[in-house]
């Protein structure tokens, strides 16, 4: 199986905006790699017949009716957030955007 | 250069993406409402809020009006499909992801025919029609005119994030030629048109409900393959997509010409002069990583539930403008003012209410047009309703009101007087038809112009109308003309 490259972790590093230092990309490179190959295993097993399942329970069409459930209050929303303002989410600067 | 010069050495090609936000009451994936205008995060909950151990359930309305708006739009529908995670970092999604779909959209391959203004039909291929989630609503503190550029912070409020969007994107369109911005207009009028006769939103543009990016690029005539495209986002109103497309070509042309290249990026459009300007340059930075949503199962439509929606979709717009058209009897262009206007809802109900179609079109399109036009409107916003309209015309039709007194009644019923027979009574506004009432403003009109009653003596009835407009004045126009004139003509010895 093909292995994940330094490149590719720096890659999903700015997707995700993290800052990783050089050496954090070696070691996470290998260790994605570890993760990543045993997983591939599965397909060592899984023969061509067996198609890709993005779920392990054999079901489908679970909806529910549209009827209004209740909501949080503000307070409860935002009760986790680092930092408020107005009722509102505040979040540091955005970049990179406009 | 201008547009002509630049169609003359250029074929545009467009693609036009929409999105419609759905009428639910809930949200796609929780029970949160979706009522407009509700105080700042009093509609969010675990789920759309993307807090640990939450878990999205589908909204069975939001899957339903997915396939009615795909079958309108003469889609396939997919047999099976799934949804799929958009993922970003981004804070207008809590989750750091949208819930969307990917290669597995429940509609695809269809087609839109829309008219241009002239008649012509023009076929827009539809790629796909998918079922996704919107975004909360975020403010930018700080900067000079609330962008992100100069903010110091921003603020969101999740209400938003949650509620169902369709996204609906056509193939390129080929072909239009010089009538690019026009078709891209119609596109989406027809589109607009359809989505409200479906039911599944209200689809007003001016208040987000339908948003639409414009995709264009230029090729020189004769060549196949496609110049690199700009995506210009959130046009919103009719007008801004036909301008919007415009612009682009305009500036593609230009940049073309000078021997430069298109950068291929995203570019915001501005109302007030309709230019846009340059946005995020799409680089290969954009990587959405998507992948199944394993939170949520598969939709397998039942091929009965497909049909069922099928039989069950109303007049398509464009042929109920046909219809109506021949059924109220007006020319192209009568039809195409009512169209503008914005008419041909309240002239139906006000034809519903028991108005006589010519009536019913007659106060639209007159005073009340008028009326929306000047404060700038729209129609179906005046405070007036058909069934209103619809007893002023049974009040004239019952002879109790003239077309004078008819208008005035209109106004006080604009004017929040009441209904109206409410006005009539308070203004005193009934025809007066009673006999001893008009017969001394008939003596005096008589007296008032011996000349004339003479000319009618002898037989010249056509004169009658001098004197006829003479009673009226006197009566401030509350008369009943013809019974007037039977009186004249009776005191005069003409009848």
């Amino acid at each position: 199986m093909p292995g994940i490259t330094r490149e590719e972790v720096a890659h999903l590093a700015r997707l995700s905006r993290l800052e990783l230092q050089a050496e954090e990309l070696d070691h996470f490179a290998e260790q994605l790699d570890v993760i990543i190959g045993a997983v591939a295993r599965v397909s060592e097993v899984a023969g061509l017949d067996v198609p890709p399942t993005s779920h392990p329970l054999p079901l489908t069409n679970v909806m529910r009716a549209d009827e209004v459930r209740p909501s949080l209050t503000p307070e409860q929303a935002l009760s986790g957030a680092p930092a408020a303002e107005e009722q509102r989410f505040r979040v540091p600067q955005i970049l990179g955007e406009d | 250069m201008n547009y002509d010069d630049a169609m003359a050495s250029y074929d545009p090609v467009m693609g036009l993406e929409v999105h419609v936000e759905l009428g639910t009451r809930t949200k796609m994936f929780c029970g949160c409402s979706t009522t407009l205008g509700a105080e700042p995060n009093s509609q969010t909950c675990p789920t759309c809020l993307g807090l640990p151990g939450s878990l999205p359930v589908v909204n069975a309305i939001g899957v339903e009006s997915a396939i009615k708006i795909g079958l309108a739009l003469n889609c396939e529908i997919a047999q099976w499909c799934r949804f799929a995670r958009k993922n970003y970092f981004y804070p207008d999604m809590p989750k750091n992801f949208q819930t969307s779909q990917y290669d597995e959209p429940i509609a695809f391959n269809g087609y839109l025919d829309v008219q241009l203004e002239d008649g012509e039909i023009f076929r827009v291929q539809i790629e796909r029609a998918h079922m996704e989630e919107d975004t909360g609503k975020s403010s930018h503190i700080g900067g000079a005119t609330g962008r992100i550029h100069g903010a110091s912070h921003s603020l969101l409020d999740y209400n938003r994030a949650g509620i169902p969007l369709i996204e609906i994107v056509t193939k390129p369109i080929e072909g239009a030629g010089v009538r690019a911005p026009e078709v891209a207009k119609a596109y989406v009028a027809e589109l607009r048109e359809l989505i409200k006769a479906l039911g599944v939103s209200e689809a007003r543009m001016d208040k987000g409900q339908m948003r639409c990016d414009v995709n264009l690029s230029l090729r020189p005539h004769g060549r196949e393959k496609f110049g690199t495209r700009s995506e210009t986002k959130n046009v919103n109103s009719l007008r801004s997509v036909e301008r919007a497309a415009r612009f682009e070509i305009m500036r593609h042309a230009t940049v073309l010409d000078d021997g430069g290249t298109i950068v291929q990026e995203t570019r915001h459009f501005h109302e007030e002069d309709g230019s846009t300007t340059a946005g995020r340059i799409k680089d290969n930075a954009e990587d959405y990583r998507y992948f199944p949503e394993p939170d949520l199962v598969p939709i397998a439509p039942a091929l009965a539930w497909v049909e069922e929606l099928r039989a069950a979709l109303p007049e398509l717009p464009r042929l109920r403008r046909a219809r109506l058209q021949g059924e109220w009897g007006l020319s192209d262009q009568d039809m195409q003012s009512v169209l503008n206007a914005g008419a041909v809802q309240p002239i139906l109900e006000t034809i519903a209410a028991g108005a006589p179609a010519d009536q019913a079109r007659k106060w639209w399109m007159g005073e009340l047009a008028r009326r929306a036009n000047e404060s700038g409107t729209d129609l179906s916003e005046q405070p007036i309703t058909p069934g209103q309209v619809a007893r002023v015309c049974a009040l004239v039709a019952e002879g109790k009101l003239n077309d004078k007194l008819a208008r005035q009644v209109i106004e006080g019923v604009l004017a929040g007087q009441g209904e109206p027979d409410e006005v009539v009574a308070a203004r005193g506004l009934a025809v007066v038809s009673d006999d001893s009432a008009l017969g001394a403003a008939v003596d005096q009109a008589i007296a008032d112009n011996p000349a004339i009653a003479d000319k009618i003596r002898d037989g010249k009835v056509a004169a009658v109308g001098a004197l006829v407009g003479a009673v009226m004045k006197t009566t401030r126009g509350q008369a009943d003309a013809a019974r007037v004139k039977d009186l004249i003509l009776q005191k005069l010895g003409a009848a």
